[in-house]
């Protein structure tokens, strides 16, 4: 496992991780649940995340891992508002379908 | 070998995202959602990156899934059938995507990473390493998250609380 970094080339983390960002672009604008849109959100910051750990340990630094660390964070916190929020219009229009949520446009 | 690690691993999270975003209940997604977390963890494993691999599980699968686990349980959503999009804005939403990846792409193909010098062994994503680094010259921000984790907690009771 010590080779690992040699025997993969950094250009496949690259693309890895741009190919899960675009997936996650791709569900937020295709699907109508709120949930689903909020988890396409949660997979756009792991592509992010593991884009910053593999720099980090290419580059042999550790200031990227601790960036990991603080957007587990705001990940976390994100996610405990917004199905807050969730639970609390459900509990208004009885739908998590994002087109009953066009109030917001105004 | 590290190389069919990774070719499995990414298999594993591509598929798995991929049904994230086409499952069409919410509860699948949410279960492809966990399998994509953990094959990302073992991703972190092959990097050298400990300790946010065990954070990653404990934190992810372990607080933030479950707790999508509990509001798609509470809310019950799988009666409903989800709809989707008319077929124009799917159209539209898949060739956006597609083009975003297509630029990405075009950048990547243009950029140098071949310039990092790669040791043997490393030892700089163990717990030792990282909380230096964490409590050294990032104590700051580590602190001003925990303000920041008490105001979520503040804002999800108020928010989620009936009206009274």
């Amino acid at each position: 496992m010590e080779n690992a970094l040699v025997s993969v080339p950094h250009n496949w983390y690259l693309l890895l991780s741009s190919l899960l960002f675009c997936i996650g672009v791709m569900g937020v604008l295709l699907r109508r649940n709120v949930i689903v849109i909020l988890m396409c959100i949660e997979l756009m910051l792991n592509s992010v995340n593991l884009l910053l750990v593999s720099f980090s340990a290419y580059a042999q630094n550790a200031d990227g891992q601790v960036f990991v660390f603080f957007v587990m964070v705001v990940a976390a916190a994100e996610v405990a508002v917004g199905l807050a929020l969730i639970v609390s219009i459900y509990r208004n229009v009885a739908s998590t379908d994002i087109d009953s949520m066009k109030k917001l446009k105004w | 070998m590290a190389q069919y690690i990774f070719y499995a691993l990414s298999i594993v999270t591509i598929l798995s995202a991929l049904y994230v975003v086409f499952a069409k209940s919410p509860m699948y997604s949410v279960i492809a959602m966990i399998v994509c977390f953990f094959s990302i963890a073992g991703h972190y494993v092959l990097l050298n990156a400990q300790f946010l691999a065990i954070v990653h599980i404990i934190v992810y699968a372990g607080a933030i899934m479950v707790l999508f686990l509990f509001v798609v349980m509470l809310l019950n959503l799988n009666q409903e059938p989800d709809k989707s999009h008319g077929k124009l804005l799917r159209v539209a939403a898949a060739i956006s995507g597609g083009m975003l990846f297509l630029v990405l792409l075009l950048s990547l193909n243009t950029s140098e990473t071949g310039t990092f010098v790669l040791p043997e062994k490393s030892d700089i994503g163990m717990v030792e390493h990282v909380g230096k680094k964490l409590f050294n010259e990032y104590v700051l921000p580590f602190e001003i998250s925990s303000v920041l984790l008490l105001s979520a907690i503040v804002g999800s009771v108020v928010l989620a609380k009936k009206e009274a």
